[in-house]
Parts: C-alpha cells; structure tokens; sequence
C-alpha cells in the first residue's frame, strides 16, 4: 500500500536501543546525529543529497520479523524501523568495505586512517593500478559540481572496475568554473588544484584559469569564471563579484561593528 | 488491403471472427518459424523456398513467417494447416525438402514420414478447438504432440501463440482470440475488479524477484501523481535466457494488451517497453505490432471507442545487464546511464521521470491476458500453494534436447531435465543445474527434486530468476562455472557502490587464483568472506544476487574448490592450468576425429591404425579431442 | 573557451546527427536511442558529434560523455566494416564458446575490442545472443551463426571478406 503522509509528520524510531521521534523521511544518518551518534561516512556530505555509494554507513535495520544491512545515509525513517549502528554485523562489513576501498585507493593516507581504526593493519588485497590511486569514486565531487558548482563539468564514465571520475572526453573540463568545491569535499586528496602566478589551476581536471583582482585590496581571490557565473544568479546591488571576501568581511565588520576574520582563500594548496 | 480502424467492441468482435475464419479457412497454410533459433539454423531460405515454390506453382496457399515453437533444436519447422486435416509440424527442413512438400500438398498429400508430430486439436491455441473433417490417411503414424516427450509435460499460456501465429501480422492474434481480454476489462470490469482478479490468480513477477504483479499494480493505482507509466522489462541479459525473447519475437501483441489492460485499470496513459539490443529482431516486431494495433485503434488515443488512451514505444537497451534492474532500467529509459538507486521509495510511488511505475517482465505481461479470459480461478489452480500457473525456462547447456519450456509450477527440476529435455547429451553423467542466470545458483543431482518454485529455489540458494536453466554435465568444473559468472557480473557492475565493484573484482580475482592451480584454503574461506559481505551490503540486485554462484557452488560442490587448492587438481578436466590430456592408447581405435578437430595442430597419428598423440607443447587445453571422441580415449591427467 | 582536444579532430559532418536528433525532436530523454542511432550512422561515436548532441539537447558534454562510455554497445572509435559478435553467454561458454573466440582471436590476428589491420573485421565479444539452444554462436552483421565450429568460422570469415572483394 502507497503511503502519503505529510511530510512533516513525526515517526518514532529506536536507534541503538534509544528512541526518538523524527519527521519522517529524515535520513537515519542524521536522525543518529541528533542522538549523538557517530556513524562514519565517506561519500556523504551535508550540503549533498546523499548516494549511498561508499557503503561505510550500512547499519542495521530491523522492520517486522526482516533485519537487513543498509546505508543509513539515504536511508529515509519511516513507521515500525529500529536501527543498530554498531552490531557485529555492521562492524565486520564496515571493516570489510574499508579494506577494499585501501586497495581500491592505496595512496589515501584518509583511507589508511580510517581503516587502522578499526583495526586493519594491512587489506588482503593487493593494490589496485599503480599504488598511486587516491579515488574511491564516492561521487562527492561530481555532486558538488552538479549541485553547487557550475553544474555538469565533471562526471563519472565507464563503468564497473573501469569506472573513473573525469573531465569529458578526458579533456579540458570546459564548463569548470575553477570554484573547488570538488576539491573541497573530496575525502581522500585525490583531487589537485592550486591557485599560481595569476592562474588558479585545476589540474585533475586539465582546466586553468585566470584569477579576478579585488577591486579594494587589488588581492586575487576568485576565478574570473567563476565571477561570471555567479553574477546572474546574484543580486545586483551584492558587491560579491568585485570584491574579495576579506574586504567584504571588513567592509561588513565596520557597518555592524562584528570583529572582521581574516579572509581565508577560497582554495587551499594541496600536496605537492 | 488493412482493415479499418475499430471503433468499439462490436468492431472487434465481427474483425475476430473474419480473422479466425480466414485462418482456418479454405486456404493451405504453410508457417515457417523464423526467429533468431530458426533463422540461425537456415529458415530464411525455407520461406523463401516455400514462397517461391508457392508462387512457381501457382498455388493459392498462404506462406506465413512465424516464430520460435520451442523446439530451437528441430528447427527449421514448417507447420502446415490444411483444411479439415490435423495441423502437421515438418523439423529440419531444409529447401529442398520444402519444396517438396508443397508439390505434395498441392496434390493434398502430407509427407507423413518426414513429418516430427500433428496436432489434431489447436488445444495450444487458447479458446480454438476445431474439429477434423479429412481423413489421417498417411499422418496415423505420426505422434500427436501430446505424444512428443518434449511437450508431453508442457502447458503453453505464456507461450500460447508464439510459432503458432504470424507475429507481424494482427490479424493472426485476433484470430486466436487477441484483444478479448483488453475487450472484456474495459467494457464489464471496474478497474478495482481488475486488479483483485490479478491479485486472487496468484500471478508473481516472472522476471526472477517473484513479487506479487497485484500488489503492485495496487501501490501504482493508490499512488499520487500524473501521468502514471506501465513498463515492459524486455532486457532480459541472463546469458542462457531466451524466453522473452522468444514471447516478444513470437507473440507481441500479447505483450501490448497486457500492458494495455494494466494501464486501464491503474489510469497510466504512457508505456515503455526496455529491449535489450541484442534483439533486433524482438525490437522490429514489437515496432510493428504497435503501429498495427494503433492503426487497427488498440492502442493510441480513444482504445476501442472507450475514451481510454494508451501510447506505448520502444526504448531499446545499449548493452548494460544492470538495466534489467528496476531502476537502472528506467534511468536509461530517462536518457541517463544505467545506474541503480536505493529502493527504499518504491517505484509505484516514483519511478520512471519520477512518476508513479508498474514494470513488469515480458512473460508477466504475457500472461495476464489469459488471467482476464479465463478468470483468477483457472490461473490459481496451477502450481504451487504460493506459485501460481507455469513457467518458462529456456533449457540449455548440455541437455539431451535444448529448447524453450514452459511447464506448471510445482514441477521438479528432474521431470524438466530428464522428462522433457531427455537428460543429459552424449550418455554423460548429470552434474548439476543452474537457474535464474548470473544471479542464480548451481543445484547438484540431489537438488533435483525440489519444485519449480519461487520460494523453494530461493531457499535451496539459487532463484527461479528470468528462467535460464543450464544444464552441466560431468565434464563441467564447478569452480569454472563460478569463475565464468563472476567474471560476466565483474564487466556489468555498474560501479556506483564499493560493495558490488571492488567486492566482486575480488571474487573474481580469487575465483581465477584458484582455478590457475594457485589458490590455498585461504582463499576459499576469503573468497566466502567477501562474497558474504558483497551479497549483505550492494545496492542493487546485481550485487546482492552476484555471489549466489560462487556461494552456491561452495555449498554443494565444495569438495571440487578443495581439489583445485588441496590437490592442484581438476576433476572435471576443465582449468586448463590443472589439466593434461592424453591418449588413452588401449581404447583408441585411430579414426581421426580429434586430429581433425584439434585447433592447434598438436595430435599426430590417429590414423591408419596408429593412435593418436598429443604434443602437449602445442596443446591449448582446450579439450576439442575429448569433446569429439567417441571412444572415451581422451584422458586427463 | 573552446575545448583543445577539438581542435585534433578532423571535421565531421554533422547533417546525420542533426537527423537523428530530429527524429527524437531533440528529447534528451531518447539520448541512449539517439546516440544508437548516430552509432549506426557514422559507424561509431566520434568526439565532435557528441559535442554537438550535448548542445542540442541541452546536456552536460559530461553527461553525454558518461553515457557513451556506460554503455557497452558504444564505441569511441572506429570500427572494422563488419561486426563479429561471439557469444559468451553460458550455455556457449560450456560448449566451447572460448576456444572459438581464441580461433578467431588467431584467425583475425586480434583480440576482442580490436580491429583489424585493414579495417575489415571488428571482433567483440557479447554476453548473450540469445540463441543459447543453438550454442556456441556467433553473429556477423546481424546474421546468426549457430553450432559454430571452427570450419563454420574460417567459411563465414571467406564469405565477408569476399564481400569486399570486388570493390577492393
């Protein structure tokens, strides 16, 4: 039978033996956090809808007389669920996911992190590739792209073993408006930009670009491209495409007198 | 010269019945079955021999192109309907032999002694008993196909048309009964009616989940949101699996009305059918069937007079096995690529274009025309107490007679294998069956008596799947086997979850250790480990059903994994790495035949009474000679 | 702003992928037909034209290029004249689809994914053809070859190639 609530009807759920009333189809994940607790994540992300990839998140789901594993991510709470975030079932497939993914991606040094943690010394598997692999396809960037980017630059191709993250065509990424918010919520350093001599440079992406000026402190702080982009979807009387958000936090502070922070780059330099 | 487009139930019922006399009327009329089996096997050139010798002889017979019968072995077949006598079917015909046989039935004379069986009752053709006026005189030999072993045990209802009717050709269908069903739900059914008769006849989806079609169609009829979408899951990818194949070649329009009278009763206005590409010609049929039926006002705008509009089209797959499931299936039909997403939304609620979504398989939709003529009672006294009516499985592998079968539920694995298709080829030993294709599971002899059904082959770790079973024989090695689907699964994961991919590339990898002659038990206990895990943890069906053949063969041929790392050893002759052929000198009598077959050029001798010899520096492994020889001569080692 | 790798390709006529398009009145959601289709017209799915599929249906070159590349059926580049499908399915796979594939393999001097030298013969292998009860089968240019043996495959090979013969 179909079921069309409202959405914003409560549901009571027990999460590890505690209970708690949620609206419904809040996802498991963050009806733990509202519990305090902490479930690892690697292809999650607050600002992203979730994809259920990565598969470190499985909990354990009871409904009726049916228990099965499933990812508490995109897993929406809905009447008569009780959920175990930590039984042997759900610690053994998490152990086993993280072993697969340090062979997947044997150069994350995020990966080897988490898997020592729960008590991996070294996977069973050997290295995928070359041992220079840090991606673990967990598609946050081809999400942020979509959803806070310019939208489509970058996305998955092939499929299976073969599948990849990647530019179209293995190309320049022509749509790539150099924001970094790929690289920002990348989990394993896979992803390189660097901002240089003027150019911010993406270069998994094989895209480089010129860096706008402020118009203030003369500091570069933002991809022209990405000024540009912004622009119709700003509205006018916003300083945001001429100014550096330093300034604009300065300009900002003196107005409503709040102390200003320092302005911190947009783009972080990654390894190497 | 096409008829008219029908207006309203009256229309049908008087387009009916000239469709059923012309079938059945004065006029000869000869069919060759030329679906891709037939095809293969040279029926294009009987039809053409048939027309033209038709024509050469200025006979007023009617030629008919049909499709697959079931009997993909026998083929090239000519079945011949000639007035007042029984209905003869004629196997591996070749066009001589057609020919002949129209200069014989121009002088009315069948060719008794070639002919493979009669039907003196269309009992297959659903509703169409008719009676003999002619005499059996030549066809009295001649077994009926109730006599045939291979259709002895059978019961068509999926199946009912298909090599029986010319599938391009609306009339055909119509003549059969076609579009009563469709007919009789929108004149004197409320949809509610529809969907409880659907629901009490028991009908579960034939494409391997087994879910209650009723019950589905009621989630999409309750849901909210317009328009409403009917599907057709024609991606059938299990390699071995040709049933939907065969029902979409042979028989489309029952396809379309099942999918037209589920539309009518859950109020969807669009339908999809998904065909994998590998079909080229299930897709041309289906084209053409839906441009008949819209022309003859089946399907389209304002069905039959009734204010009911249904458009159906065709989106044809581009070569992804995930898109046999249910949500990668529609991504593609959005224009996207084929990757699965968590079902906890189900798609009667949201499915295609984010809209309410009944999909069902081919052999579903097939069947539910039937359940509305014949009502739910007739269907639920088939089968089992939860598996109602029959079942198709394509029969394959090493079975004695290979073909398409569709039998009640309940039945046992061992009436098909042994029963129907005659056991195992070439006097080999039976070893194991496989159903339900890359997803499915291996069931060694002691399996055999389990039933067709859904819930009896899922517990014995296997599943009834599309209906793909597989018959190995003693020369099969079981490891192999699991190697072989794991490696298919490995190429069609779609890659989105580490589960399936990085799980299943492990399965793989150890699965070829093992049978390379490098694995230890080490390895067998890893690779059940992750197998476990890939099974409990996938997004999707392809990764939770993916290890079933790996898990399967550790269940019930374990002993045959131990072999391979215990003893380096392969008792079926199969790892190339673990096997050596030889001649056994004592029971070889020279004649040849493995010189010749020999890919490589590696056996000497084999002639003039000298036995042959393999050079195993130039052997491949590859067992051509053992495949070939009559004698049991070739050995492994 | 025009993407590099553009410029190394040669010019493509883009009049039969526009028909294509046409046909499916520009509907992002027919794209896996579209690009089918195009295959079928310019024999595989060159760089240029799916370039332009992704303006005319309003598309990411990224979501165009993620499908083309999903899609085992899809090749990026060009390929032999004639098409030789094997069939791995399992019911070939147990009659000894493997060995008729290394026949090829040898007869063709190419593996599976390759093409020939003269660019006659582009040799694949498909999961299912779906004629499992005439196994092992191959398939050349859509016609069917069942029970396969290696005689058929050296006849069937002489019979294309003849083909080709007289304009050669």
């Amino acid at each position: 039978m179909s079921d069309h609530a409202p959405a914003n009807r409560k549901v009571k759920t027990v999460i590890d033996g505690r209970e708690i009333e949620v609206a419904r189809d809040t996802w498991a994940l963050d009806a733990a956090a509202k519990l305090k607790i902490r479930i690892p994540t690697l292809c999650h992300h607050a600002a992203l809808t979730p994809y259920g990839a990565c598969r470190l998140c499985v909990v354990e789901v009871t409904k009726g007389k049916s228990t099965w594993l499933t990812t508490a991510c995109d897993l929406p709470i809905r009447e008569g669920l009780s959920i175990c975030t930590n039984s042997p079932a759900v610690l053994a497939a998490r152990r086993m996911t993280l072993e697969l993914l340090w062979a997947q991606a044997p150069a994350s040094e995020e990966i080897q992190a988490l898997a020592r943690e729960m008590g991996i010394a070294k996977p069973r598997f050997a290295a995928r590739g070359d041992g220079e692999n840090r991606c673990i396809l967990c598609g946050l960037c081809v999400r942020a792209c979509e959803q806070l980017g310019a939208g489509g630059a970058i996305g998955f191709t092939r499929r299976g073993v073969e599948r990849t993250v990647d530019s179209p065509f293995g190309g320049q990424a022509t749509l790539c408006i150099g924001c970094g918010s790929c690289l920002a919520v990348c989990p394993t350093g896979h992803i390189r930009g660097i901002d240089r001599a003027g150019q911010r440079r993406m270069s998994t992406w094989h895209t480089e670009m010129e860096m706008a000026a402020c118009e203030s402190c003369g500091a570069l702080f933002a991809p022209l491209r990405q000024l540009e982009h912004l622009r119709p979807r700003l509205a006018e009387h916003i300083p945001i495409v001429k100014v550096c958000p330093a300034c604009r936090r300065a300009k900002a502070a003196k107005e409503t007198t709040l102390p200003a922070r320092p302005g911190a780059a947009l783009i972080r330099n990654t390894r190497k | 010269m096409p008829e008219a487009r029908m207006n309203c139930l009256a229309d049908l019922r008087g387009r009916q019945e000239r469709a059923r006399v012309a079938f059945y009327g004065p006029k000869v009329r000869l069919s060759v079955g030329v679906g891709t089996c037939g095809l293969a096997n040279g029926a294009g050139d009987v039809l053409e021999a048939l027309r033209d010798e038709v024509a050469r002889r200025g006979l007023d017979f009617t030629v008919r192109a049909t499709a697959c019968v079931g009997l993909c072995e026998m083929e090239p077949l000519v079945d011949v309907l000639a007035p007042g006598l029984p209905r003869v079917f004629y196997h591996k015909v070749d066009p001589a032999r057609a020919r002949d046989l129209v200069a014989g039935l121009a002088k009315g004379l069948h060719h008794g002694d070639w002919a493979l069986m009669r039907a003196d009752q269309d009992k297959l053709l659903v509703d169409l008993p008719r009676s003999l006026t002619g005499s059996l005189n030549g066809l009295a030999a001649v077994p009926t196909f109730e006599e045939i072993p291979f259709y002895r045990h059978q019961m068509k209802v999926a199946l009912r048309n298909c090599g029986f009717i010319d599938p391009l050709d609306v009339e055909e269908y119509l003549a059969t009964g076609g579009y009563s069903a469709l007919a009789k739900a929108m004149e004197s059914m409320p949809p509610e009616q529809i969907i409880e008769t659907i629901e009490r006849s028991g009908l579960r989806g034939r494409g391997g989940g087994g879910f209650p079609t009723g019950k589905k169609w009621r989630a999409c009829r309750e849901a909210h949101g317009e328009p409403k979408y009917v599907l057709c899951n024609g991606d059938e990818g299990d390699p071995g699996a040709f049933m939907d194949r065969s029902i979409m070649e042979g028989n489309p329009h029952a396809v379309l009305e099942g999918m037209a009278i589920a539309a009518y009763a859950i109020g969807a206005s669009y339908g999809y059918i998904y065909v994998r590409r590998e079909y080229p010609l299930a897709v041309d049929h289906l084209r053409r069937a839906i441009l008949q039926a819209e022309q003859a006002g089946l399907l389209g705008i304002n069905i039959l007079g009734r204010g009911f509009d249904f458009t159906v089209r065709i989106s044809r797959g581009a070569g992804a096995f995930v898109c046999g499931e249910s949500t990668a299936l529609m991504a593609s039909i959005e224009g996207q690529a084929g990757e699965p997403r968590a079902k906890h939304i189900h798609t009667s609620e949201k499915g295609v274009f984010g809209r309410p979504t009944t999909l069902n398989n081919v052999e579903t939709w097939a069947n539910v025309p039937v359940i509305i003529n014949q009502g739910a009672d007739w269907f639920a006294a088939i089968g089992t107490k939860a598996s109602k009516g029959t079942k198709v499985f394509s029969v394959v592998g090493k079975a004695r007679t290979t073909g398409l079968v569709e039998v009640p539920m309940g039945m046992t694995l061992r009436e098909i294998v042994f029963d129907i298709a005659g056991g195992v080829a070439g006097g080999r030993q039976f070893k194991a069956v496989q159903t339900g294709g890359p997803s499915g599971g291996c069931l060694g002899e002691d399996q055999l008596d389990l039933p067709v059904d859904f819930d009896a082959l899922t517990a014995a770790g296997s599943m009834m799947g599309s209906g793909g079973l597989i018959v190995m024989d003693d020369r099969t090695c079981m490891v192999e086997v699991a190697r072989y689907f794991t490696n298919f699964l490995r190429r069609e994961s779609c890659g989105k979850c580490t589960a399936c991919r990085e799980g299943v590339l492990r399965m793989y990898e150890l699965l070829e250790k093992i049978t390379a002659g490098q694995g230890t038990t080490a390895d067998v206990d890893l690779l059940e480990e992750v197998s476990r895990y890939v099974a409990d943890n996938s997004i999707c069906g392809l990764g939770k059903s993916a290890p079933n053949p790996t898990l399967s063969t550790l269940k019930h041929f374990r002993g045959e994994y131990l072999a391979h790392v215990t003893e380096h050893r392969c008792p079926a002759g199969v790892c190339k790495a673990l096997t050596k052929f030889t001649i056994l000198t004592a029971s070889c009598k020279a004649c040849g035949k493995c010189s010749k077959a020999c890919p490589t050029e590696a056996i000497s001798g084999g002639a003039k009474k000298v036995p042959a010899l393999i050079d195993q520096a130039k052997c491949v492994r590859c067992g051509s000679c053992r495949e070939v020889c009559p004698f049991d001569a070739v050995g492994t080692e | 702003m025009a993407p590099t790798n553009l410029q190394t390709q040669a010019p493509v006529d883009l009049a039969a992928a526009d028909a294509v398009i046409d046909s499916y009145q520009a509907d992002k959601s027919w794209l896996v037909m579209i690009l089918q289709d195009i295959q079928e017209a310019y024999n595989y799915l060159p760089q240029p034209v799916l370039e332009h599929v992704a303006v005319r249906l309003a598309l990411t070159p990224s979501h165009v290029y993620r499908v083309a590349t999903f899609y085992a059926s899809f090749s990026l580049t060009r390929r032999g004249r004639h098409l030789i499908l094997i069939c791995d399915g399992t019911a070939c796979h147990l009659r000894g689809a493997e060995n008729l594939q290394e026949e090829l393999t040898r007869r063709l001097g190419v593996a599976p994914g390759q093409t020939t030298a003269d660019g006659l013969f582009t040799l694949e292998t498909v999961a299912c053809l779906g004629a499992c009860a005439l196994a092992p089968v191959m398939m050349i240019d859509g016609t069917y070859f069942g029970k396969l043996t290696s005689e058929k495959i050296v006849a069937a090979l002489e019979r294309f190639a003849a083909k080709e013969a007289p304009d050669a």
